[in-house]
């Protein structure tokens, strides 16, 4: 890339708002599935004896399956989210970005 | 984790078929041809053999060759995505493991999955705007070209090596047991048809493969669940009381599969083994290769979307299937063995299950489907292998970029072919070897190696040539030495006393990432050379482009 590109585009007020942005949403998103993962990890590792409870009296069903399911689908939902924001937000941006300097 | 079982002894062995490996001293192996599974394969074969010749048609450039000309779609890419990773022995591992520890089951599900999401949050988008081809694009974009090539070649090649013989051995010992045919046979017809797919249709052809094995799997797999639930009345409390009531008695149920077990007791190896699959999984070469075959960065990040919500459906209904296994399959002596244990091991779970509900069509079904799997993941990883060689290490180190794309894209041919027949070779020498431990070696090395100079290479500007070179070079070292002094390999492989293993754990990666990365930025931030200071200014145009996708390699053309 033209070194007068580079900085014409690092000159944008509008790039820096989503350079910004999606690194701070990136990251959050990032540590949020982090933080789901290993809290699910460590309750196994620590307090089993809460997984194995059933989730109701006359149930065989314990709450850590609804729980072990739940992760599975938060990580799927956390991508949706991801996607929408950045169809939405970041997308819009950048094209603005592109028409600007292109 | 010494307490557990020996069939949960070597858990990430579950990802590839080389669990299978261990049944290579079951005496009950199936000899029988199984007709209707041959049939359906055949017509599999000729299937994939027609797309085969239709996308030899359309792979005029290396583009083409390389990325499919980067025309699919994101959810074309999310199906390929999802062939690409969901392997045999994921379902029939993953199911096998449920039917012996129950929950613990849903515990490796849950760590195959999360590497998704942070795929998407942080390396999908970059990998698109950098690269072109490889990974190795991204990484010597404004570093080195010469050493960042052969050193992301070298991890590529270790990697797909690894990862092809578990395959390869895992496929022979599954073929063995479901169509009967000869486990030499058997890895001779997978590699010729590998070969034939990425040599003559390249990454049009291997991503229709993976594409149509996809749904084919996901596709048995909610047949098999639906038919497994009808037995229940479609109540999931109902399989899960029968299974307890089977697995202990109707007065005092098996409570332990419920919860968690002994597969999770050490905090430290869990956190270490989360690390390699997520980190392995976003350094695994055929993997990274497939977000250059959509046009842009939304497509890109599309792709995990869908892949992760196929991946993630696919757990579950491995799950339910193996919960099912359970209540169907652990009294009934149409399917166990002379020992009274599950005949040719729990891996086979799935199957029986699918012989149970759906008769000999939907066993030849199932079994065609895990053929079809097999050969999936084996074209992927051939075609990673053979562009690492021919992009990276011909292309741009050998010719130092004056090579044109006809002789580029015939290197990659002449390598397919040479991979191939190396990965038959070593799949027939390693048939009575314990490769259990190849996968978790090959996760470690992906993770300490190619994961973090990939990342760095993307976020961190300072890194330079010297710093990745040591800490790439220091994480594989790592990976590999803790692996072969580690419990896995030197105990169960060298037969050394149980507890002599110099390293504790099976899982290396806390410590061979970490060293990898504190490698990494040791060695960058002591480089002060000119070369240091030029690559460290020319991380600006690299983010510039990374960011906005400007100057990004497009969709082709034609």
């Amino acid at each position: 890339m033209q070194q007068d590109l580079v900085h014409k585009v690092k000159s944008n007020p509008k790039y820096h708002e989503l350079v910004s942005k999606r690194a701070s949403f990136s990251w959050f998103m990032a540590i949020l599935m982090l933080v789901i993962y290993y809290g699910f990890i460590l309750i196994i590792a620590y307090a089993p004896k809460f997984l194995a409870q059933p989730i109701g009296a006359g149930w065989t069903m314990t709450i850590g399956i609804p729980i072990g399911v739940g992760v599975i689908v938060a990580a799927f939902i956390l991508t949706g989210v991801f996607i929408h924001r950045a169809n939405t937000v970041f997308d819009e941006l950048n094209n603005q970005i592109k028409e600007e300097v292109l | 984790m010494r307490l557990l079982p020996a069939t949960l002894a070597t858990p990430l062995s579950l990802l590839a078929s080389s669990a299978f490996a261990q049944q290579a001293a079951a005496p009950a192996v199936q000899k029988s041809l199984n007709i209707p599974a041959i049939v359906m394969f055949l017509i599999f074969v000729a299937v994939t053999l027609g797309i085969t010749y239709w996308a030899a048609q359309r792979t005029k450039t290396a583009k083409d060759f390389y990325a499919a000309g980067g025309g699919l779609s994101g959810l074309q890419n999310g199906f390929a995505i999802a062939g690409d990773y969901m392997s045999a022995a994921s379902f029939l591992g993953i199911a096998g493991l449920v039917y012996t520890a129950g929950f613990d089951g849903l515990i490796y599900s849950v760590g195959w999955l999360v590497g998704w999401p942070l795929i998407m949050f942080m390396i999908a988008e970059q990998l698109k705007n950098l690269g072109k081809y490889t990974y190795a694009d991204v990484v010597s974009y404004r570093l080195q070209r010469v050493p960042m090539r052969t050193l992301a070649a070298t991890g590529s090649m270790v990697v797909v090596i690894l990862y092809l013989i578990g395959q390869m051995v895992g496929a022979g010992k599954l073929i063995q047991t479901l169509f009967g045919l000869d486990y030499t046979y058997a890895c001779v017809i997978v590699g010729f048809l590998m070969i034939t797919y990425v040599m003559f249709g390249g990454m049009i052809a291997t991503s229709w493969v993976q594409i149509i094995k996809a749904c084919l799997l996901l596709g048995g797999a909610t047949l098999i669940a639906i038919l497994c639930l009808w037995h229940f009345g479609f109540s999931p409390e109902e399989m899960f009381k029968q299974a307890t009531i089977v697995r202990g008695s109707a007065e005092a149920p098996n409570l332990a599969i419920m919860g968690p077990g002994t597969l999770v007791t050490k905090p430290l190896d869990a956190i270490s083994l989360g690390m390699a699959l997520m980190f392995g999984t976003a350094g695994l070469p055929h993997i990274l290769m497939r977000f250059f075959t959509v046009p842009d960065a939304k497509q890109a990040r599309r792709s995990v979307f869908y892949a992760t919500g196929f991946i993630g459906y696919f757990y579950i209904l491995t799950f339910i299937i193996g919960f099912s296994a359970i209540v169907f399959i652990t009294k009934n002596p149409d399917f166990l063995g002379p020992d009274g244990k599950i005949l040719n091991g729990s891996n086979m779970a799935a199957i029986h299950t699918s012989a149970f509900v759906g008769g000999d069509l939907m066993l030849g079904f199932i079994s065609a489907v895990a053929f079809a799997t097999i050969l999936a993941v084996v074209s992927g990883l051939t075609l990673a292998g053979a562009s690492a060689i021919s992009h990276d290490l011909y292309a741009n180190v050998f010719a130092h970029g004056r090579a044109n794309e006809q002789q580029e894209v015939f290197v990659s041919k002449i390598a397919t072919v040479c991979l191939g027949i190396v990965a038959v070779l070593l799949g027939i020498a390693f048939e009575h070897q314990n490769v259990a431990f190849l996968v978790g070696l090959t996760f470690a090395v992906a993770a300490s190696t190619n994961f973090p100079i990939l990342f760095m290479s993307i976020f961190w500007s300072k890194m330079t040539t010297r710093g990745a070179l040591i800490g790439g070079a220091i994480g594989l070292i790592t990976a590999v030495v803790l692996v072969i002094i580690g419990p896995t390999v030197w105990e169960e492989v060298l037969g050394y006393a149980k507890g002599s293993a110099p390293f504790p754990s099976k899982y290396p990666a806390i410590v061979s990432v970490t060293a990898a990365f504190v490698g990494i930025w040791l060695f960058s931030i002591l480089d002060n050379s000119e070369q240091a200071r030029q690559e460290h200014a020319a991380y600006e145009a690299q983010d510039v482009r990374c960011q906005t996708g400007i100057g990004a390699e497009g969709a082709a053309s034609h």
